[in-house]
């Protein structure tokens, strides 16, 4: 089945989030769509599942034009679409899962269980799709709940399979076995589009590529004659360095010293189990790990934010184990935390009250109880201008900021005070290639200047180009540890410890 | 080709720092309740404590009940501390609620011998006021569920109950019981509709569109009653459903009186307790629901109308509630006063978290506070040296026990109380 996209439009509102957009994707090849977040790749792909409708354009499947009123209508199409964030039911099985919505009933509405997970059984023996029919969601590792999935559009027989971002949330490891799937659906005479901004997965596993920026198709062409420049000056319009460049390596005495560490979830079950290592300063450590293995508690119990159940931290000869966030930011320590949006910024404040989060009791910025405005906004102004926040003005509200500005708005604050130690947390994710490579450099600069850092991320890519050294989560133990002072690690070991395979 | 499965899966870690907190407090509690037992109840207990279990008129009568009181309780009090300790030396996950279960319904029985201590008392007839009394309260319950399960959070449940109780007694008197109870269904259905109306169309905040419900509901009723009602007292005489004997089962002793010599509200309360749990586990229609209450863009996406689902659940429930608020008024005493619902709404709401959003489970959960209150009732009638009130009060804190220790392993389904907006 061939699907030609014409001319599509959408717009919300005032934001135009496609414009004149025309696609052919094709059966038995893997369409890559590349872009940046925000570029609109997400938006193109539900106006192709139903889920929006388009201004102007038409969509084509093999020739007729068709309009889809809603989801259901794409799926009777022919395509499926797997969303970025798993469209699961966590208490379900994956066999209710799969079935959701066209379910095997018997007399008075029963759902005949037994039927589903045998159409399960059948469609995973087809295409070696390996799962558990009677497992629950929630138990499953991500991989198999993307397998989990891929399940669901091929029981609605989709010929065109839609993959967002699939491999944000996968191990290396766990990347190669999507790719052998992906492999052989094409093979089987699928027709796949790969939505990504990962420009060396794109090359790898795409037969056709197309770039979009800012919702225009910006370049297209054959990932056999393309190179990962090639595309990223696609993506972003302008030439992009990738070499991280560092001072030599020269680590001083131990600064961040954790010894013993336990941390507990909101559930009493363990996050963190007993971990030992010291952040030295002038040094990034960085800790690999797919999410969920303890990093985010990790770096909750550093800041101050979890209550610590054993072990200690010290930080510069002082015992912070039970000191307050605020005594920790007072001490040195600043805090880039995972999520923005919840923990980063709060929305509704406008740059300047953002930016003052931390020190806006400080006599700079206020006497008596009382917030001196304009001194608070005229420090907010220089902020933005040093670390390139762009905002019409200080007095806009930080949530209408794109999510790259966000992130510098949160670093400027952070790194604007006298910092001895950073924790930064997922600091790039959902960010667009120019932000990246901006928060890198202020890192490794303030790693050069004899800062410790200390890097949480789920992107292994970033792990290897920053940190010093590197340390491996898995169910809450560091398993393993890897020297990178001169970039020495090797991708694949890493990778596999983040599997749970320690060396 | 065939790919293997991952070897990484996220499965929780178990640490036992949680289950020993746990373990130690329920620990502490169970010897709490021992010292009080031995202490209390056993050192204050005399003579027999006689249970009738059956009446004169049955057709198979049971012997008596005769517990000699204070051996009994202290053998409890020693049960009762043998599990606390136990918790101490080795508690476990599932042994430390079965444990608190267990204690709290022997300690409640301890309670019962020393009341009872010299004289005599009908289990049989308490049993039976437990059924009829949890009956609002399992039905509020199970609109709860039915709600909440779509992920509407039901705060109009007393409004919908007292709607209920109005209109079965306006109607009964003027038409009678049939009429009367379609026409409570009715009204409890249509402020369903209305709930779901202004929850899910207009994405009004769901507690506070509940409480306007309830105040609307007893702002009318009350206003009516006592300017209406008083003037035309025909209007508030309704006929009340008198209680049926099924055949055989009826006979049957304990058991028979409980749940077989019931008037059309218990039968009712169980016949819709077991169609409800077949219709969210056992069919697609609940499929549906449940996946619409847990995820409701996943149910969207697979072409699953969230809306409509909502809103024909929250009519259920809403139905659901107005037969429960019938019971009130043509199913006890054939009129209405006002405020007469008393809250029961609220404690179904209670009763359907303790029942884990399981129709059975509100059942079970309405029981318990049913026996609280028959059982206050009852004892009253035995001049305890306890003041009633307080004794109305002890199976409440007992459940708030319960519930705090059960606290963290309910879990409401995901989207519950969430707005679903279609981008």
């Amino acid at each position: 089945m061939n699907v030609e996209l014409r001319g599509i439009t959408k717009s919300f509102g005032p934001v135009i989030a496609n414009s004149d957009v025309t696609l052919d994707i094709r059966a038995g090849e893997v369409l890559g769509l590349l872009g940046e977040n925000g570029a609109g790749k997400s938006t193109l792909m539900n106006v192709l599942c139903g889920l929006y409708q388009p201004n102007a354009g038409e969509i084509r499947i093999d020739g007729r034009p068709v309009t889809f009123n809603g989801p259901g209508a794409a799926i009777e199409a022919g395509i499926g679409m797997v969303h970025q964030h798993f469209m699961l039911v966590p208490v379900f099985t994956v066999a209710e899962n799969v079935v959701l919505g066209v379910e095997p009933v018997g007399k008075l509405d029963f759902l005949d269980l037994k039927k589903a997970s045998d159409q399960v059984r059948a469609i995973k023996d087809q295409y070696g799709l390996e799962v558990d029919p009677d497992a629950l969601i929630e138990t499953l590792p991500v991989g198999v709940q993307q397998r989990v999935e891929i399940i669901k559009v091929l029981f609605r027989s989709a010929q065109v399979l839609i993959l967002d971002e699939p491999t944000a949330v996968l191990t290396p490891q766990e990347v190669e076995e999507f790719f052998q799937i992906i492999k052989a659906l094409r093979d089987a005479g699928k027709a796949l589009v790969f939505i990504t901004h990962k420009l060396n997965e794109i090359l790898q596993i795409a037969d056709r590529i197309s770039v979009l920026r800012q919702g225009r198709i910006t370049g297209s062409g054959d990932p056999k004659t393309m190179t990962t420049k090639d595309l990223a000056e696609m993506m972003v319009g302008r030439p992009v360095s990738f070499d991280v460049t560092k001072q030599p390596f020269a680590p001083g005495k131990d600064l961040l010293k954790i010894e013993n560490l336990t941390v507990l979830h909101e559930n009493s079950e363990i996050a963190v189990n007993q971990i030992n290592f010291s952040v030295r300063s002038g040094e990034i450590i960085g800790i690999a790990g797919v999410q969920g293995n303890g990093q985010t508690a990790l770096v909750e119990a550093l800041a101050g934010l979890r209550h610590i159940t054993s072990g200690t931290v010290t930080y510069q000869d002082h015992d912070i184990t039970h000191s307050s966030a605020r005594a920790r930011h007072r001490m040195g320590i600043a805090h880039i935390p995972e999520d923005r949006q919840r923990t980063g910024i709060i929305p509704s404040f406008t740059v300047a009250e953002n930016m003052v989060l931390d020190t806006y009791y400080d006599t700079r910025f206020s006497s008596r109880g009382q917030i001196k405005w304009d001194i608070v906004n005229e420090a907010a102004a220089r902020g933005a201008v040093e670390f390139d926040v762009r905002t019409p003005s200080v007095f806009s509200a930080a949530g209408h900021l794109s999510g790259g500005n966000q992130q510098k708005l949160v670093v400027a604050r952070e790194l604007s005070r006298d910092t001895e130690m950073l924790l930064a947390a997922q600091p790039t994710r959902g960010l667009d290639v120019g932000s990246i490579e901006y928060i890198h450099e202020r890192l490794i600069h303030a790693r050069d200047e004899g800062d410790g850092v200390l890097i949480v991320s789920s992107e292994l890519d970033e792990i290897l180009a920053l940190s010093d050294r590197i340390l491996v989560m898995f169910k809450g133990n560091i398993i393993a540890e890897f020297e990178n002072g001169d970039g020495q690690a090797d991708k694949n070991e890493v990778g596999l410890a983040m599997a749970g395979a320690a060396p | 080709m065939a790919i293997s499965d991952q070897t990484t899966p996220n499965i929780p870690m178990k640490l036992d720092i949680g289950e020993q907190r746990q373990a130690r407090i329920t620990g502490t509690v169970l010897i709490g309740l021992s010292i009080l037992v031995a202490l209390v109840f056993a050192m204050d207990s005399d003579g027999l404590a006689v249970f009738r279990l059956s009446r004169t008129t049955d057709a198979l009568p049971l012997p008596n009940l005769a517990v000699p009181a204070q051996s009994f309780n202290y053998l409890v009090s020693a049960v009762l501390a043998f599990l606390g300790v136990r918790q101490f030396a080795r508690g476990g996950a599932r042994w430390t609620s079965l444990s608190l279960g267990i204690g709290m319904a022997i300690a409640v029985a301890a309670f019962l011998v020393w009341a009872t201590a010299g004289k005599s008392f009908s289990l049989t007839g308490m049993l039976q006021a437990t059924v009829v009394r949890a009956v609002p309260i399992a039905l509020g319950g199970l609109a709860g569920v039915l709600c909440e399960r779509v992920a509407v959070v039901n705060i109009a449940i007393e409004g919908m109950l007292l709607a209920g109780a109005f209109t079965g007694a306006l109607v009964g008197s003027l038409l009678g019981g049939i009429p009367g109870l379609a026409a409570a269904i009715a009204i409890g259905g249509l402020f369903g509709f209305i709930l779901a109306a202004l929850v899910v169309s207009y994405r009004m905040d769901q507690i506070i569109a509940g409480v306007v419900i309830n105040l609307f509901v007893l702002g009318l009723t009350s206003y009516v009653s006592s300017q209406v009602f008083q003037e035309y007292r025909t209007l508030n005489n309704a006929p009340v459903f008198r209680a049926y004997k099924i055949p055989l089962l009826g006979d049957i002793p304990v058991i028979g009186p409980m749940l077989f010599q019931q008037n059309l509200f218990v039968y009712g309360a169980l016949i819709m307790v077991a169609v409800s749990t077949y219709y969210l586990f056992y069919t697609r229609r609940g499929l549906r629901a449940r996946a619409v209450g847990e995820h409701p863009r996943a149910a969207d996406t697979l072409g699953i109308n969230v809306y409509r689902i909502r809103y024909i659940n929250v009519t259920l429930g809403g139905m659901v509630a107005g037969f429960g608020g019938a019971w009130f008024t043509l199913g006890s005493v054939g009129r209405f006063d006002e405020n007469m619902t008393g809250g029961r709404g609220y404690i179904g709401l209670a009763a359907m978290i303790f029942g884990r959003w399981h129709p059975v489970g509100a059942l079970l959960a309405a029981l318990v506070f049913g026996f609280a209150d028959s059982m206050q009732q009852k004892l009253a009638l035995l001049q305890t040296p306890i003041p009633s009130e307080f004794l109305a009060m002890a199976p409440y804190i007992a459940t708030i026990i319960v519930v705090a220790g059960f606290v963290g392993r309910a879990r409401a389904p995901a989207a519950d109380g969430k707005p679903y907006i279609k981008e």
